[in-house]
């Protein structure tokens, strides 16, 4: 017995040379599905539903930013027709009015910038515009974050340091409900 | 001459291995309808796969076009759908997602840039209706400048 088992100790080895084919094997079956894109997108807080309609609002006409996109594609703000690429950095002179100038807002927090489109208007445009809306809030936020002595705003930041600056610039995107131009029947 | 020695290939192999299996996501659904997200900048990455839905609108690839037609429709999960099997899609989902993170779930949009917005309006005011308000419009990063 003693014998035996010793015997089974010094062991025969496993033989490993198929374990190349089977890894290889999986290797192959993860390369296929694999995807490697990861899903990245503009993360968007929406409104909660309400059936009442909104509370009229006064409002002055100064501290709002209004940017019309109709079923053209065409951009209208502030009632004068603009250029996409234009408008990124007009948001961001209108939230922070370096000059104070009088049609500008006040202050960033009575800054209201409102979107509004046509059910025909293109997904496209409609996500540039807003992905400039929130550019220009980035860069108003990057800023702060650096006049804080941070390196620029990001998530990494600690939530003490990003709600301070929320406060100070607080986001405020109100999207009124479409016009029915141009909808596909 | 002797013979290479191939001891240390099962290791080579098994580090691209679990290399693809970390970087893996495996393809939830297959598409019924075109979708190629638009261009933009400000980002954000979607965190944790398990807390994300997925809501595709375009228009039926070549192949569906003969049943679902041409014009712009929406997809959950596998089947082209319409606005309102949305309550029970969205309700089915967060019954496999435990309570404590059910505040979390994230409905990623992902929508061809040619669709017009009328029917993403309905979809995001079903959303609404639904309390589903964390919301992610899927985007590529674009390089350029505008």
């Amino acid at each position: 017995m003693a014998k035996n088992s010793s015997r089974s100790r010094v062991a025969t080895e496993i033989n490993a040379s198929s374990m190349a084919d089977i890894a290889f094997l999986l290797l192959i079956f993860f390369l296929v599905t694999t995807t490697i894109d990861v899903d990245k997108g503009i993360l968007v807080k929406l409104p909660p539903w309400s059936n009442e309609p909104p509370p009229e609002m006064k409002l002055n006409s100064r501290n709002v930013f209004s940017v019309l996109v109709n079923a053209n594609n065409d951009l209208l703000v502030r009632k004068k027709p603009a250029e996409l690429a234009k408008l990124r950095e007009r948001a961001v002179e209108f939230i922070t009015n370096p000059n104070g100038a009088p049609d500008l807002a006040e202050r960033p927090t009575k800054a209201i910038i409102s979107l509004k489109n046509d059910r025909g208007t293109g997904y496209e445009t409609y996500l540039t515009v807003y992905n400039e809306l929130k550019a220009a809030y980035n860069e108003i936020w990057d800023e702060e974050a650096k006049a804080l002595g941070h390196p620029g705003y990001s998530d990494d930041l600690p939530l003490e340091v990003r709600r301070q600056i929320k406060l100070k610039i607080p986001m405020v995107l109100s999207e009124a409900e479409p016009t029915a131009f141009g909808d596909e029947k | 001459m002797p013979a290479i020695s191939t001891a240390s290939l099962p290791d080579i192999i098994f580090m691209l291995l679990f290399f693809f299996m970390v970087v893996t996501v495996m393809r939830e659904s297959e598409l019924k309808v075109k979708v190629l997200v638009p261009e933009a900048t400000e980002l954000t990455k979607l965190e944790q796969k398990s807390l994300v839905n997925y809501i595709y609108i375009g228009k039926p690839t070549a192949k569906n076009q003969g049943v679902y037609g041409t014009s712009p429709r929406l997809q959950l999960g596998d089947k082209i759908s319409n606005i309102n099997d949305i309550p029970l899609f969205l309700e089915q989902f967060k019954a496999g997602v435990p309570e404590v993170q059910r505040p979390r779930i994230t409905s990623s949009i992902r929508v061809d840039g040619d669709v017009t917005m009328g029917i993403v309006q309905d979809v995001k005011t079903e959303l609404r209706k639904q309390g589903q308000l964390r919301v992610n419009y899927s985007a590529r990063q674009r390089t350029e400048d505008l």
